[in-house]
């Protein structure tokens, strides 16, 4: 198989993977947003589509995904927004299943897929469709040359992960901790050892979860991640600037600085350290 | 094995829709379900029998209302689910769940609840067999159900107000999935409904599925044949399919008595949903005024299952109503989406103002106060054309209802409503 956008974003030293939520406050700011990020160092934009019930979602973006279907955002216009985006990197569309479903005239993944394959995304990320449910998806992305991003948690068994490492193309996402989204002071504890168990995965290796500063890039590429998932960490700078009706230009600054810092981090060549 | 072979489908519906931290635990559940449940694994299934008997005073009866009977001009009974410990079916689920996280050494118990009544008998099977419990509730059902918030807090559970969207059942399942996303590791999430990822829907089903075992043993004494139909209503479905599943021939549970297994197919099956004020949806608004997703909602993904949903053409999910907190959900059993789609099962619904009616017909005529929820299935007689003989599955009892019913009969002058005016100051 060919190396995908995705894959191709790992390349050249550690990358940055950037989540906002599109449409938070409003799909103007989130194109303002998106362009800073990639400013900052970002890699990829992990672009997130609103869903009434983001379930693996804690308290941060959960406010920001209700800011933005109050603003009005619908997959129509998030398909928009992704077509106007002046950014030369590869942007991933994460979103529950139920909206991916029930896109266009028929059910089932195929019409949103080719639907977002035509506006310039590059794959999916679907927190609550693990590999057991991915079949129609999955095959969808392949007749599009769309990734599909599967998460490998702490709870991962290895027969899982077999599964998973069958049908992932682009990324494995690492997901750093146990619970939901939310930027924390620390890297966890379970970090190292759910890369170790990726060491051999022939695929680059991205962790998120609770990523909030350099110094924690730093500590988790050291670990031997490829790439490093931010979100919450930006989102908590959004709302701050909602909170205080900031201009979105200033909200704009804060995200690029952000945004370096992390890649700084990301990118700090930090020799590994001796492991069990 | 393709994918749509996997257990836990009925027909389209159903499957395992959850965040991949979590898929280790349902496989986990699945193993223990097949083991403990299906093949009654260190008489796990003679223990749960025996403590809903002792703990929980199965059987309930099933008691011939004569004054409904003598209305409607044919014979009506109600399945006595209110009579059970704590006030409502509920307990059969609960019970076996939190038997079963002991069986698989789980430490500790989160729960949702909407009317308050599964997180009344979660907390009460969580006392009885020594588990610390947690349970999630939004915030507009905390108010509206406070006796039980009390209740399970005398059982030394910790409940949690959920505060966002509209404060419902939706809102706090969101919630409970996000702890047991966070505690997976020795926590088990009861889950109040046959909803959710497989195997809950079957397992749920298969722990309710005593009262229809009953309506079938107590029917053939009682009638010597068995009814004409089975009336329940379905928020999420767990007394419905409790009461309807010995009928349709899925009922699981290990050690059913002779000749409570086989469907019976010419049971009608009547599932009697929320029609809240009205039966449409205003996809702009997000909202509809009525929680009747088997007969108005369309086929989606929620809360770990395929299923028959309220929701936008986008594909939101849209904040339901009901004046009663427990049919309150946007979603439904995908057994029971299936066994409507196959035509076995009926979706009928009745609005908000019946279900009020009923509960005051009930409280005045045959001396028993039903919960807003079961009020809806005694509601639906005023329908019913059939000769009879009925039953009526009571789910729960109303005490936790009362507030609420004070507060809506008056605002909305329901027929035969006492009022309290006239011991105000
Ligand atoms: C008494 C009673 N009946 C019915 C229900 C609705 O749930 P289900 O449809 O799962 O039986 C509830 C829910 O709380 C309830 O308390």
């Amino acid at each position: 198989m060919s190396r995908s956008d995705l894959a191709d974003a790992f390349t050249d030293d550690s990358a940055l993977i950037s989540y906002v939520a599109a449409g938070d406050p409003s799909a103007d700011a989130t194109r303002e947003y998106v362009e800073a990020l990639v400013e900052g160092g970002s890699d990829v934009i992990e672009l997130g589509l609103p869903f009434s019930e983001p379930v693996a979602e804690g308290t941060t973006i959960q406010n920001a995904i209700k800011r933005a279907l109050d603003a009005g955002m619908t997959p129509d216009a998030y398909l928009d927004l992704v077509r106007s985006l002046d950014v030369d990197v590869p942007v991933v569309c994460m979103t529950y299943y139920n909206l991916i479903y029930q896109y266009g005239t028929e059910s089932g993944p195929e019409e949103f897929v080719e639907a977002a394959a035509d506006a310039g995304i590059s794959g999916f990320v679907v927190p609550d469709l693990p590999v057991d449910e991915s079949g129609p998806l999955y095959e969808a992305c392949r007749e599009h040359g769309l990734d599909l991003v599967f998460i490998v948690a702490p709870t991962t068994t290895e027969e899982r992960l077999d599964r998973m490492l069958d049908r992932t193309t682009g990324f494995v996402y690492v997901q750093g901790r146990l619970g939901t989204t939310g930027a924390r002071d620390e890297m966890s504890d379970d970090t190292p050892a759910a890369l170790d168990r990726l060491r051999d995965a022939d695929v680059p290796k991205a962790v998120g979860f609770g990523i909030s500063s350099g110094e924690q890039a730093r500590e988790v590429v050291a670990s031997g991640a490829d790439g490093v998932i931010v979100g919450s960490a930006y989102v908590d700078l959004i709302a701050e600037g909602v909170e205080n009706d900031d201009p979105t230009d200033a909200v704009a600054e804060r995200l690029r600085d952000l945004a370096a810092e992390l890649k700084a981090g990301a990118t700090a060549s930090v020799p590994e350290p001796e492991r069990k | 094995m393709s994918e749509s072979d996997r257990p836990g489908k009925f027909g389209d519906y159903g499957g395992q829709y959850v965040p991949e931290v979590l898929m280790p635990a349902v496989e986990e559940l699945v193993d223990a379900y097949e083991r403990y449940v299906l093949d009654n694994e260190d008489g796990f299934v003679d223990d749960f029998r025996s403590r809903i008997r002792e703990f929980g005073g199965r059987p309930t009866p099933l008691s011939h209302a004569d004054n409904l009977s003598e209305r409607y001009g044919f014979d009506v009974y109600l399945k006595r689910e209110d009579l059970l410990h704590g006030g409502a079916h509920k307990l059969n689920n609960a019970l076996g769940q939190v038997l079963l996280a002991k069986y698989m050494g789980k430490e500790r118990i989160v729960a949702e609840t909407g009317a308050g009544q599964h997180g009344t008998a979660t907390a009460m099977a969580c006392a009885y067999l020594d588990m610390p419990c947690e349970i999630y509730m939004g915030r507009t059902d905390v108010n509206r159900q406070r006796p039980n918030v009390f209740r399970m807090r005398l059982h030394d559970a910790e409940v949690n107000p959920v505060d966002v969207g509209s404060g419902t059942l939706k809102e706090a399942i969101n919630e409970t999935m996000r702890d047991w996303a966070t505690n997976v590791e020795d926590t088990h999430y009861v889950i109040g409904s046959v909803v959710g990822p497989h195997p809950f829907p079957a397992m749920v089903r298969d722990f309710q599925s005593v009262i229809s075992e009953e309506v079938r043993e107590q029917s053939r004494e009682r009638l010597g044949e068995l009814p004409e139909a089975v009336i329940a209503c379905a928020g999420g479905g767990s007394n419905t399919m409790g009461a309807f599943s010995a009928f349709v021939g899925s009922a699981a549970l290990a050690g059913a008595p002779e000749g409570t297994q086989d469907a019976a197919p010419d049971v009608d099956l009547l599932a009697v949903e929320a029609g809240g004020s009205s039966l449409g949806v205003d996809a702009d608004e997000g909202y509809a005024p009525n929680s009747a997703s088997l007969s108005t909602g369309t086929e989606g993904v929620l809360h770990g299952a395929r299923t028959k949903l309220l929701q936008t053409g986008d594909g939101q999910i849209v904040e339901s109503h009901s004046v009663s907190a427990g049919l309150d959900y946007a979603g439904v059993g995908p057994e029971l989406a299936h066994l409507v789609d196959e035509g076995r099962v009926e979706p009928v619904n009745v609005d908000d103002d019946a279900a009020l009616e009923a509960f005051h017909r009930l409280s005045r005529e045959e001396g028993i106060i039903p919960a807003l929820e079961s009020s809806h299935a005694v509601a639906y007689l005023e329908q019913y054309d059939g000769d009879g003989p009925v039953v009526v599955n009571l789910s729960g009892r109303g005490d936790k209802d009362l507030d609420t019913v004070v507060e809506e009969s008056t605002a909305r002058d329901i027929d035969g409503a006492p009022t309290m005016e006239v011991f105000e100051e």
